[in-house]
């Protein structure tokens, strides 16, 4: 066991969380990811690998998976990202490059993003003084890549009360500081 | 008495008594008011003072169309200048000032302008300050912005927040008046996604300031129905309260709604405004229309307003502008506010109708083929003179006047995307042209439609229309009886031999200035704005563009649409600067990017510089350092004596995958990449199509078919970019898979003589970093305290140096571990002036450098541009212009007296030269104070450089005074062989 203590993306040692009405924003840092693009001429077997790996059919184009322990997320043309608990899964980019061999090429995103979970009823509310994403139209099981606060985000809905929200990690605190002004404002 | 013109009826709660002040004297209105309807209660009929002249004037209009009766709002941070009392509802306690007017609003001593008016015609500034030029900046625009203009600002930070917002519908409905509301009612009830924004705080347009049934209500009681069933609907979204200003590509909508705008401070948390960016798939624009006014003699004295302004103050506000009061019009609707009024029992003096067949009365005189030629009253209207049919003058007492001279449809928002309106000569109006944007559909009194009838079934018509566009099946719902008044009107636009009559209100233009610009051949429409200043400001002319036009057509001898209407643009309304801003603002301007070891950089005191978006640290100040140079100097000298720490997490990292990984490098980079050995790090320069460099770094090559590229801090995301584009365009037939890992991984420099020592302690002994087992450029996957690293033997420094790499998470636990295992050392963390000013002695370029004019030659590096290969700019930078004899090269400059600095930016002259542009034979790009060295230091281009070694030439900087002499060196100051490196 190392002696390196981790620190979240907000910069402290255990997860912030903080609630305004209805809404509960959660720093979520058990999440370990993995970036997975299949090889020019390999998409099939590619694909078929992964799902092997993962236990299910990888998303399509603006949708998400959210099983236990693997998750997915379509990020564009034959790429993914692929989710797990970093408890237990912080080797995943490695788990999946064996899985996947030469079939794909798979880059560690771990720490390359920092999470944020909003949870309760009226996200809609929050997200529409975030993002041009149509929130409303969704029912869970999509997701897709946006700007929020000037920052490239990934959304994925994993049911209408629950959104999470990936972002840049050295920008942890001020997309922190966007999704709780927007809860605030809204709710 | 207070309130002593309110009349009975009304839409105003008047069991919620609301006081507020005008100019310092308090009055009270009721729940619903506005501050004009509030104050014509009050019988304050004067509200302000005009832009050139300080003529009195209250206002014209019931809407936000105003351009008279403009005021400021609030005290102090908040107070907001140029807000229309038209639309501004009134709360309890608000305070309202008058503007552009000194001493007061009754006695204003500026007005001293208005006797001076022949002055100040049409052009007055252009002919008349031309002389001398400099006067111009430094007296007469300062005279003129005084006597001129609108309110003030308070100059303090606005203390409300703005939020920005994004919406989605099938239907947006553009305006909640009789055809909006029609139109939101059958798609809504078709099932499609609706929402529905009024500017009004109370829905129903103009059914509320009109006397007339729908069904068997009242217009307003219908309108409030359909209101209510609508916010029963799921599937509706209401938004009174907001404008929609402009009208984008591709169905997007710019929206303002007023949170708090009618509150005296927003509620905790929530915004002031919000401004919407509405994604509709159909438009209906239900905007309604304007009443237009006709020029006459003195025509702008408070009580004079559009009839139908005088009829919604009336009607809805139970607010008479006067007791006695007479309407001048050209059309029937200017008839409905004689018999709305005597109906309220208020006097009617006369109706004026332009035409000889106009509709007669019983109830009042209508003086058929009349016209108003003057009228009286200083700070108020107190009487009209008419010129009768049959050739008499009489004189007519009224402290009112309702004008009409017709409706103009709302055809702003059809004409954004510069859709042309065309010209409709039943109505006498301009309509929607056919060049609509996408998706538009414009529906009621904003189509031309002018009975309540008409507005009703096409509200209908267009929801259809724009449904079945999306697929939806719609059921037509009944129209409920009402007026169905045909639309009688002889144009009439201003009377004949007027000298000031006015057009323009708010800018002070009269009919006379429309003539002196055509007479001096401004006669295309955007000259004639240009030139009067007719429709600008922050009416835009609602009420005066087509008088202008017309009055131009006529002296132009063409008809209107011949001479047509000035391009209109958003925002529709005046809209703060704050809600364009949104939340991006004084510290949340931008976001911020932290390094791993910030938090433990704020806990040394570091300060801080912004590079890009990242705080960096920039120093570290220790106990007893005064001056930054101090702590630098210190952390310099620290690294080159022993080791020093700095994080260079910011530099950009690509990880780039796939069997074609080299090939894909080999064309990025100018120099060769297909035979980078796996485990080691080779130095790249990436060129521009063009042959420019754009940016440089190391590619390290972690297996066969994958490699970690770094870029510089500023250019991690154009490279990015470029390396996307070149993949997914230029060469998509190459297996390259590319992702930034920049965030992923936390990466510290470790450089100086003992910084392998100190790297020896922390990386897991089982991974050998000897000189011989990890030689200078190799690189690896190691482990730190067990936690999986990557280093690389890189040096920016010049020094023995290693970059080492952990994910982000541990950034701040690595940290902490190097500076505990350099204790014995006495290692140093350094910032980037530090970090600096190591590259300037190492003679290494950077940004300064790479500047975006100079090549490989320019850099000394033209034989990295590999000729046995094909890379990007590789062919460009041969273009003879970059490859002249005279070529600027990178050299080292050292001043001749050691006291002396050389400040980047300076240029350089060959001594003896004159100093100017033609003999300029280069620059200083980066410059410092060398502690090694112990002076100043700097490198920059010079022309033929590398022949010029020892030559002393001349540094100038004319803008800073710097003039003495330099000494041409090499550009590698320290270590010139790079023995260090490699140790």
């Amino acid at each position: 066991m190392s002696d390196f203590r981790p620190l979240t993306p907000l910069g402290a040692h255990e997860p912030r969380t903080d609630t305004h009405g209805p809404v509960t924003l959660t720093e979520v840092v058990d999440t370990a990811l993995a970036s997975c693009s299949s090889r020019l001429g390999h998409e099939a077997q590619a694909r078929s690998a992964l799902q092997d790996f993962l236990g299910f059919a990888l998303p399509e184009p603006g949708q998400s998976v959210s099983n236990d322990p693997y998750g997915a997320f379509w990020m564009g043309p034959d790429q993914w990202m692929i989710c797990a608990p970093h408890g237990t899964h912080e080797g995943l980019a490695a788990q999946i490059k064996e899985a996947v061999g030469e079939t794909a090429s798979v880059t560690e995103q771990n720490d390359a993003w920092c999470r944020f979970d909003l949870t309760g009823d009226h996200l809609p509310a929050v997200f529409e003084r975030l993002c041009a994403v149509d929130l409303r139209s969704w029912s869970g099981g999509e997701a897709t890549r946006t700007s929020i606060d000037h920052l490239g985000c990934f959304l994925v809905m994993t049911n209408p009360d629950h959104v999470r929200v990936l972002g840049p990690r050295s920008s942890a605190g001020s997309l922190h500081h966007a999704l709780l002004t927007a809860m605030r404002s809204a709710l | 008495m207070t309130q002593s013109n309110r009349v009975q009826g009304g839409l105003i709660n008047r069991d919620k008594t609301i006081n507020f002040t005008f100019d310092g004297k308090r009055y009270q209105g009721f729940e619903g008011d506005t501050l004009a309807s509030a104050l014509l209660a009050n019988n304050v009929r004067l509200m302000g003072r005009s832009f050139k002249y300080h003529r009195p004037r209250g206002p014209l209009t019931a809407g936000s169309e105003e351009p008279n009766a403009i005021v400021e709002l609030r005290e102090g941070a908040r107070q907001e200048p140029n807000t229309r009392a038209t639309t501004a509802e009134l709360f309890d306690g608000l305070t309202a000032k008058s503007q552009n007017r000194w001493p007061s609003l009754t006695f204003d001593a500026m007005a001293i302008n208005d006797r001076l008016s022949n002055f100040f015609a049409a052009g007055f500034y252009y002919k008349t300050f031309m002389w001398p030029a400099a006067f111009w900046e430094k007296v007469y625009e300062p005279i003129i912005r005084k006597a001129a203009g609108l309110g003030s600002l308070s100059l303090k930070s606005d203390p409300d927040s703005y939020d920005k917002g994004f919406l989605h519908c099938d239907l947006l409905v553009v305006g909640a008046g009789p055809s909006g509301l029609m139109a939101a009612l059958t798609a809504a009830r078709a099932g499609a996604q609706v929402i529905v924004a009024d500017e009004d705080f109370m829905l129903g347009g103009r059914l509320n300031s009109e006397s007339l049934t729908v069904g068997d209500q009242t217009g307003h009681a219908w309108a409030q129905s359909i209101a209510a069933e609508l916010a029963t609907m799921p599937n509706v979204r209401i938004m009174p309260r907001t404008t929609v200003i402009g009208a984008f590509d591709h169905g997007i909508y710019g929206a303002v709604e007023r949170i708090a705008d009618h509150l005296p401070t927003p509620p905790e948390g929530k915004p002031r405004q919000i401004l919407w960016r509405i994604y509709s798939k159909q438009t209906i624009l239900a905007t309604g229309a304007i009443e237009r006014p006709i020029a006459f003699e003195q025509n702008d004295r408070p009580g004079i307003m559009l009839a139908s302004a005088l009829r919604s103050y009336v009607n809805r506000w139970a607010a008479a502008p006067a007791k006695r009061v007479a309407v001048f019009t050209n059309n029937d609707d200017g008839h409905r506010t004689a018999t709305d009024l005597h109906a309220k029992g208020i006097k009617i003096a006369a109706v004026i109708d332009t035409r000889p067949d106009a509709p007669t009365s019983t109830d009042y005189e209508v003086l058929r083929g009349a016209q108003i030629t003057d009228t009286m009253g200083r700070l108020g209207l107190t009487f009209v003179k008419v010129a009768q049919a049959d050739g008499s003058q009489r004189t007519i007492e009224c402290g009112a006047l309702g004008v009409s001279g017709g409706w103009n449809p709302n055809v702003h928002l059809a004409s954004h995307q510069r859709g042309r309106p065309t010209w409709n000569a039943e109505i006498a109006a301009f309509v929607p042209g056919d060049t609509l944007p996408h998706g538009m559909h414009p529906a009621g009194c904003a189509a031309g439609l002018f009975s309540t009838h008409a507005t009703l079934k096409s509200g209908v018509d267009m929801a259809e229309a724009a449904l079945s566009a999306l697929g939806h099946k719609v059921i037509r719902p009944g129209l409920p009886e009402t007026e169905d008044a045909p639309v009688r009107i002889t144009p009439f636009w201003h009377v004949e031999g007027a000298k000031r009559a006015w057009l323009d209100q708010q800018n002070d233009v009269t009919a006379k200035d429309v003539k002196l610009a055509h007479q001096e051949n401004f006669q295309s429409v955007e000259h004639l704005k240009r030139y009067t200043t007719l429709g600008m400001a922050t009416d835009q002319g609602k009420t005066s563009n087509m008088g202008g036009l017309a009055i131009m057509a006529e002296l132009a001898g063409k008809a209107i649409p011949q001479v047509g209407t000035t391009i209109f643009r958003p925002p529709y309304t005046p809209t703060a600067i704050g809600a364009f801003a949104g939340r991006s603002r004084d510290e949340d301007f931008r976001p911020v990017r932290k390094t791993p070891s910030h938090t433990w950089a704020e806990e040394q005191g570091a300060v801080f510089v912004e590079v890009g978006m990242w705080l960096r640290a920039q120093w570290f100040p220790k106990a007893g350092e005064t001056h930054w140079r101090q702590s630098v100097d210190r952390e310099v000298l620290q690294t080159r004596k022993s080791v020093g720490i700095c994080d260079v997490t910011t530099l950009g990292k690509i990880d780039v995958q796939g069997t074609d990984a080299a090939t894909f490098l080999n064309k990025i980079y100018c120099n060769p990449f297909a035979k980078v050995p796996v485990g080691k790090v080779r130095y790249g320069l990436m060129l521009r199509e063009d042959g420019i460099a754009m940016d440089d770094g190391t590619a390290a090559r972690m297996a066969e078919d994958h490699f970690v590229v770094t870029t510089t801090t500023a250019n991690a995301v154009g490279v990015y970019r470029h390396m996307e584009f070149v993949r997914q365009c230029l060469f998509p037939d190459l297996d390259v898979q590319l992702i930034s890992t920049t965030e992923a991984w936390a990466q510290y420099s470790v450089a100086g003589p003992n910084a392998r020592k100190l790297l020896q302690k922390v990386v897991d002994p089982e991974h050998d970093i000897s000189n011989e087992a990890f030689p200078y450029m190799a690189c690896g996957d190691i482990s730190v305290s067990g936690v999986r690293a990557r280093l690389f033997r890189i040096s920016f420094s010049g020094e023995l140096a290693y970059e080492i790499a952990v994910p982000t998470r541990y950034g701040d636990a690595l940290i902490r571990k190097l500076v505990e295992a350099g204790e014995e050392f006495d290692a140093v963390v350094y910032g980037t002036e530090a970090l600096g000013v190591m590259r300037i002695e190492k003679g290494h370029a950077a940004g300064n450098e790479l500047n975006g004019t100079t090549t490989a030659l320019n850099l000394g590096m033209a034989r990295m541009v590999n000729k046995k290969k094909d890379s990007i700019g590789s062919t460009l930078s041969e273009r003879d212009g970059l490859n002249t004899d005279d070529a600027l090269k990178l050299v080292g400059l050292k001043p001749v007296d050691a006291a002396n600095p050389v400040p980047a930016g300076a240029h350089l002259m060959t001594k003896g030269d004159p100093v100017d542009a033609a003999h300029d034979q280069g620059y200083v790009t980066s410059a410092c104070f060398s502690p090694n060295l112990g002076h100043h230091i700097a490198i920059g281009y010079l022309k033929r450089g590398d022949a010029r070694m020892g030559e002393v030439i001349r540094l100038v900087s004319p803008l800073t005074g710097v003039d003495h002499d330099v000494e041409v060196v090499s550009a590698h100051f320290i270590d010139p062989e790079g023995d260090r490196l490699r140790v």
